[in-house]
């Protein structure tokens, strides 16, 4: 790796820390974002020759400060001076200092600066497009190609969410605990929106990025709130899930089932870490969903063979969950353990009642499909997969259908399951 | 003399780096070890999970397990190695090759006091062994 590559790698690091602290000076994002902008090009000057600095954040938060002030000053000659509370107390000679002692504030300008992207009004795309801009700092092509959307497209669904942003934006003052902990809950949910995208079609490398991106601030939450069981359980759901990357699509695009999948694909280290968070996770006990998730997701992972999965203990850990976030997703997930352990015929009895709910759900008729075809039933097998077929969000989905219906087709009829994907954002 | 090479970085940089950049720090931190290991100087060598997934245990009165690592610093200890070397000149020689290979950071060259090499315990962890393809 070049010094350019580690000063790059660096500046992706501070990025959070130091917009967060500058959009708490300028209390403005456009501001802020400059500033940093300006801050890391000198840094690429700078660093190369003087070496990188000890403090990496604190410094950018300090020359980017200057910097957006020298441009305040130059402005203010043309222009009306700017009222002093704007400015707050930039000319504090110790700031440096104060900024390297107070970590707590740190936390609060990167809580902030996150939970600006979780605006109640934004939908999910654009909370995510903020999000992987403003706080990871991917540029706008590299967004773009991740949604498959032009950068125009892009550029105007960003510039759209920051205004919403702008006009009710967060408090700048510190939050109290209370405040802090809803901050967190909204933050969490909107790290697993930006993985969920990126999982959801995982198939194409621009979108695998946004897991390792979700990844990423699932760490930098965890390294900010060490002792928030949730926060691991977020963490080690997504390591665990991103581990099947490799082994989650066949080489025509079409998904393959968990049950299918070549386990010696797994990605062992983030395994590994996923297993060491949620078992620290539950010495806590203080159960929550994200939690709960990743101890699913655990028990597969510790399946060397899908016939070695302990699929009672997942039922048991779907009953958990539907009792912590009752909803007919989470129990239509619950049904493919039930079909484990108690028989397709007790799968389809838990699922009746769900048809009404997830009757435009591909994942509903997938499994009912995979059901009726384990119990022989190919006649309903073959009207369900109709069903799902005409459901199917992506071409990967649409394929593994179609296998089961030209296999139905040529009347052979193997054991076949279709599970729900992980709980996400879908209905 | 056996000395233990502790790599110091910091983690959230480290962290940053993409699969690539990760990949060929790998490779050119691989020749060194190479090298070492035909001269019979390397001993075990490993790379640690981020302080996110580490727990402490104080020993306090009852021992207390808290969440996350030891202490709050600005480099943490990623990994380490261990060397054989006749003085602390050549330990800081394979130091400062093995830094030439990995951007940042610092290592702490340490004399071991005590080695203990250990059973087959490499061929049972699943994070030991070579990432699949």
């Amino acid at each position: 790796m070049s010094d350019l590559a580690w000063i790059n790698a660096a500046l992706t690091a501070a990025r959070p820390q130091a917009v967060g602290a500058l959009l708490r000076y300028f209390r403005d994002l456009d501001t802020a974002e400059e500033a940093f902008q300006e801050a890391c090009l000198r840094a690429l000057k700078a660093w190369p020759q003087n070496g990188a600095p000890r403090d990496p954040a604190a410094w950018l938060i300090m020359v980017g400060r200057n910097a957006a002030l020298d441009g305040v000053r130059r402005r203010a000659r043309l222009t009306a001076l700017p009222p002093e509370d704007r400015l707050s107390d930039l000319d504090d000679a110790e700031a440096l200092a104060a900024e390297r002692a107070d970590q707590a504030d740190y936390r609060d300008d990167i809580l902030r600066l996150m939970f600006i992207c979780c605006h109640p009004d934004l939908p999910a795309p654009q909370q995510i497009a903020l999000a992987l801009r403003i706080v990871c700092g991917l540029t706008v092509p590299q967004i773009a190609r991740a949604f498959l959307v032009s950068e125009a497209a892009l550029e105007q669904r960003i510039t759209r969410a920051k205004a919403k942003v702008a006009a009710g934006a967060a408090s700048f003052e510190t939050p109290g605990p209370a405040e802090r902990s809803e901050r967190l809950a909204a933050v969490m949910a909107m790290v697993y929106l930006v993985f969920n995208e990126g999982y959801s079609a995982a198939g194409a490398p621009e979108r695998a990025q946004l897991c390792d991106e979700a990844i990423r601030l699932g760490r930098l939450l965890l390294r900010m709130f060490q002792t928030e069981p949730e926060v691991m359980g977020l963490l080690a759901l997504m390591l665990l899930q991103h581990a099947r990357r490799a082994a989650r699509f066949a080489a025509d695009g079409s998904a393959i089932l968990l049950e299918d999948q070549d386990r010696r694909l797994w990605d062992r280290e983030r395994i590994a870490e996923g297993l060491a968070l949620i078992d620290k996770a539950m010495r806590h006990r203080w159960p929550g969903p994200y939690q709960v998730q990743a101890a699913i997701a655990a028990l597969h992972a510790r399946a060397d063979r899908a016939e070695a999965t302990d699929w009672a203990q997942i039922d048991r850990l779907y009953a958990t969950l539907e009792r912590l976030q009752p909803s007919p997703v989470v129990t239509l997930n619950r049904a493919v353990a039930v079909g484990k352990t108690a028989g397709p015929q007790a799968a389809l009895a838990m699922i009746a009642p769900l048809a009404e709910r997830l009757g435009g759900y591909f994942y509903f008729h997938g499994l009912k499909g995979a059901l009726h075809l384990e119990l022989g039933e190919t006649a309903a097998a073959r009207e369900a997969f109709g069903r799902a077929i005409a459901l199917a969000g992506t071409p990967a989905e649409a394929a593994h259908i179609r296998q089961h219906l030209d296999r139905l087709a040529a009347d052979h009829a193997p054991a076949a399951d279709l599970s729900p994907p992980p709980m996400s954002a879908r209905p | 003399m056996l000395y233990a090479l502790l790599c110091y970085n910091a983690e959230d940089v480290v962290f940053s780096w993409s699969q690539a950049e990760d990949d060929a720090v790998m490779a050119r931190l691989a020749v060194v070890q190479d090298r070492l290991t035909k001269a019979g100087k390397l001993g075990p060598a490993l790379r640690l999970l981020p302080t996110t997934a580490a727990t402490t245990l104080r020993k306090s009165d009852p021992p207390l397990v808290i969440d996350g690592p030891f202490a709050e610093t600005k480099e943490q200890l990623l990994g380490f190695y261990v060397v054989d070397c006749e003085n602390l000149d050549e330990a800081l020689e394979i130091a400062r090759d093995l830094g030439k290979a990995n951007p940042g950071g610092a290592y702490e060259i340490r004399p071991i006091r005590l080695f203990l090499p250990g059973g087959p315990v490499g061929a049972a962890t699943a994070a030991a062994e070579p990432q699949g393809t």
